[in-house]
């Protein structure tokens, strides 16, 4: 993110290699960036475990940046007398104090030898020369961009990586279906990957994923909401579980509901074209088209009764009622029935 | 001139009050006799005044902290009585929020500054302004002192009700309840405070409902008179499921729009000061090591918000309660004053479009939703809900 959003206000491209996280190498300074702690935990893990292979000697200490005691890197990186190798991990760039900032720059100047400096900055502002002088060229370093895989094909290769570098083939059905099952965090999706690389030794199919990670999808509320909006009671209710069980909570839901059938209700009889309607209601265009599609079988009161059922489903999440899946299960039976039973 | 001057038309409770006041306190004199135990029983060491909100309840509070005060019972103008008007008397305590609740903190703070003799006066007074703004838990802090108190402690709590309260706090106050004014002495009230013609007094007094803090919003602020015209239209607007959605919007705007008139200023104020006395140039970034005070001070600020804000939507919701009342009336023939008498013919019309049931389930559609909105529901569901029953029971 911090690269991306530092990108226009930089005059010149980084003059230093950008890797992305399994190209890691070793360099005299290598700044970890982007906010996927889990793929910059895990480029710094391998870097650290190829250069120990390379020289098992090698001291490795860890420094905490927002908690930085003047002095801490020159005393880290200065010669010993046995001349080890060193790496010298560095954490919370993002967050670092005056101090770290001087010391840094003071030492990319001539960097020690035999001394890998990983630099971990979790995005910001925060150190931005540091930051420029390293992508400037001092010191000799490469950059690492660990940024949020957010695509899905993004994650799809990810995953289809995982495999390969264990040497093992995988259906690309088993792939989508565990990029469905843990869509939402990396370390989830990983670990399950290596769960199921160190449990078999097979091909990995779409059967093997079912059976270990079966049913499980991860859906958030606004699916939940289309589907019963559409009148599909049946697939609203089955992804209202799904989503409950992967960790979504009872109160967003009710307000993707109520933001669906607000725009819905705002649109009901409005007549124009919609950049028109648009305008009119602060909405985006397809906002409205969107809208007036879902609107298709709705009738005035079935649109009211629906929202009298939210405010009331509203109340049942927060406290007044018991049971508050069974609350959203009433609710979703009557707006897949669009308000008229 | 005494403290109980500028109290409108509760004179039953003043009554009360000023027997209690001039009672010796403990220590003064030596054990009751005789009918001095019918007197001395006219004060006690807790006290409770209820009454409808704007019906002058804090302000009778510290009318009677400054009469418990003051050596000649509230006469208005000596130090001490001066003191409790500018509540730095220091026999005096003070506890009221401008957020949803009171926090556990204050109340044990309070609590542990009730344990002190008092130092200038007759008592020590403490004063909590909103009592009913107190989860369990804080309330059954109280439970002890209240049921022990030190000697020459004196509790005054306020609430719009007594069922506001733990039954066993109720238990332990005596309580005062106060009668919700005429609309005739609020117009004077206004008349004595401010410089508006009759006519605005009256208006602003009938259409607060007597509540008199509200009532002097409305005579005083032009704009506050234009939000609460334009809620009633847009009630006796309504006509579809449309309506009323974009309706709740165009409320929940006027509500927002109303809390932010109180509170934008004084955010800014404070911010400044804060800035000041932490010693931040204008305009210059704030360090690091200082940005954990502003930002309590901004969580302190969002807090006051939510309540600014459930205020505004409160007053909202009265206003159309005011409405539909009106609507009632005519519809019952009961006769009597309308609220709204500028909008007599709209009231007429809208009545002769509905029935008497359909009025009352508007009217209890919107007592659902106060209550809904204090359950923490989203504001805009709760008025969402409201108005489509307000549009289909009149259509």
């Amino acid at each position: 993110m911090a690269v991306r959003k530092a990108a226009p206000s930089r005059a010149k491209a980084p003059a230093i290699a950008q890797l992305s996280w399994n190209q890691i190498r070793p360099a005299p300074v290598v700044l970890v960036s982007g906010t996927e702690g889990f793929l910059a935990d895990r480029a710094i893990r391998y870097l650290r475990d190829f250069l120990k292979e390379e020289d098992p000697s090698l001291e490795v200490s860890d420094v905490q940046a927002d908690d930085y005691a003047p002095g801490e890197l020159l005393t880290l990186a200065s010669p010993s007398l046995f001349d080890e190798a060193r790496m010298i991990r560095v954490a919370n760039v993002e967050k670092c104090t005056d101090e770290f900032i001087i010391e840094a720059l003071h030492y990319l100047e001539q960097p020690a030898d035999r001394t890998c400096l990983i630099l971990r900055h979790g995005g910001g502002v925060r150190g931005k020369k540091l930051l420029d002088a390293i992508r400037g060229g001092l010191g000799g370093g490469v950059e690492v961009v660990c940024a949020e895989l957010k695509k899905e094909s993004d994650k799809v290769a990810f995953v289809q990586a995982e495999f390969a570098t264990a040497g093992r083939r995988v259906a690309p059905g088993a792939v989508r279906a565990l990029v469905a099952a843990f869509s939402d965090d990396m370390a989830e999706l990983a670990s399950s990957c290596q769960q199921l690389i160190s449990d078999g030794a097979g091909d990995v199919t779409e059967q093997l994923v079912n059976k270990y990670y079966g049913g499980r999808v991860e859906t958030n509320a606004f699916t939940v909401a289309d589907a019963a909006i559409a009148g599909r009671y049946a697939e609203a209710l089955i992804s209202l579980r799904q989503a409950l069980a992967s960790g979504a909570d009872p109160v967003p839901m009710v307000a993707a509901f109520a933001m669906k059938l607000r725009t819905m209700a705002k649109l009901q009889g409005a007549r124009g074209g919609s950049a028109q309607l648009a305008a009119k209601f602060s909405l985006a265009p397809w906002q409205v088209d969107r809208a007036r599609r879902d609107l298709q079988g709705w009738s005035d009161q079935g649109l009211g009764r629906c929202i009298q059922m939210l405010a009331e489903t509203d109340a049942g999440v927060k406290g007044a009622g018991r049971d508050p899946v069974y609350a959203l299960e009433r609710m979703i039976g009557l707006v897949s029935a669009r308000g008229e039973r | 001139m005494t403290v109980w001057d500028d109290l409108a038309g509760q004179s039953d409770a003043i009554a009360v009050f000023r027997a209690a006041a001039t009672v010796p306190s403990a220590g003064e004199s030596a054990e009751p006799r005789g009918d001095e135990a019918s007197v001395r029983s006219s004060m006690t060491h807790s006290w409770l005044i209820t009454g409808p909100p704007g019906s002058g309840r804090s302000n009778l509070a510290y009318a009677f902290a400054a009469a418990l005060l003051c050596p000649d019972a509230g006469c208005g103008v000596c130090p001490h009585c001066q003191q409790v008007a500018a509540r730095t008397h220091p026999d005096l305590a003070a506890l009221a929020t401008d957020r949803v609740i009171i926090t556990i903190d204050e109340v044990r703070r309070l609590v542990t500054s009730a344990q002190f003799s008092p130092s200038v006066g007759r008592y020590r007074v403490m004063v909590v302004e909103d009592a009913d703004r107190m989860t369990e838990r804080t309330s059954n802090l109280l439970l002890k002192v209240l049921e022990e108190p030190p000697p020459r402690t004196v509790w005054i709590l306020c609430a719009p009700s007594a069922a506001d309260l733990l039954p066993t706090i109720r238990s332990r106050v005596r309580t005062v309840r106060l009668r919700v004014p005429d609309v005739a002495d609020v117009a004077e009230l206004i008349l004595r405070r401010v410089d508006v013609d009759e006519q605005t007094a009256l208006r602003s007094a009938r259409e607060a409902q007597s509540h008199i803090g509200m009532a002097l919003r409305l005579a005083t602020n032009p704009e506050a008179r234009d939000r609460r015209a334009e809620t009633l239209r847009i009630a006796l607007d309504l006509r579809s499921v449309s309506d009323a959605v974009i309706g709740a919007a165009r409320l929940l705007q006027i509500a927002g729009d109303d809390a932010k008139a109180i509170t934008a200023e004084r955010d800014a104020e404070e911010r400044e000061h804060t800035l000041r006395s932490l010693g931040v140039e204008p305009g210059a970034a704030v360090p690091m090591a200082l940005r954990s005070h502003i930002r309590q001070l901004e969580e302190d600020q969002k807090r006051r918000a939510t309540r600014s804000l459930r205020d505004g939507i409160d007053r909202i919701l009265v206003d159309l309660l005011s409405l539909y009342r009106d609507v009632m009336k005519v519809q019952l023939g009961s006769g009597g004053d309308l609220v709204n008498t500028e909008l007599d013919s709209d009231v007429r019309s809208a009545a002769s479009a509905s029935t008497p049931s359909a009025t009352l389930a508007t009217m209890d559609a919107i007592a659902l939703a106060r209550a809904r909105i204090g359950a923490n529901v989203a504001p805009a569901l709760a008025l969402e809900s409201m108005l489509v029953t307000a549009v289909q029971k009149e259509g």
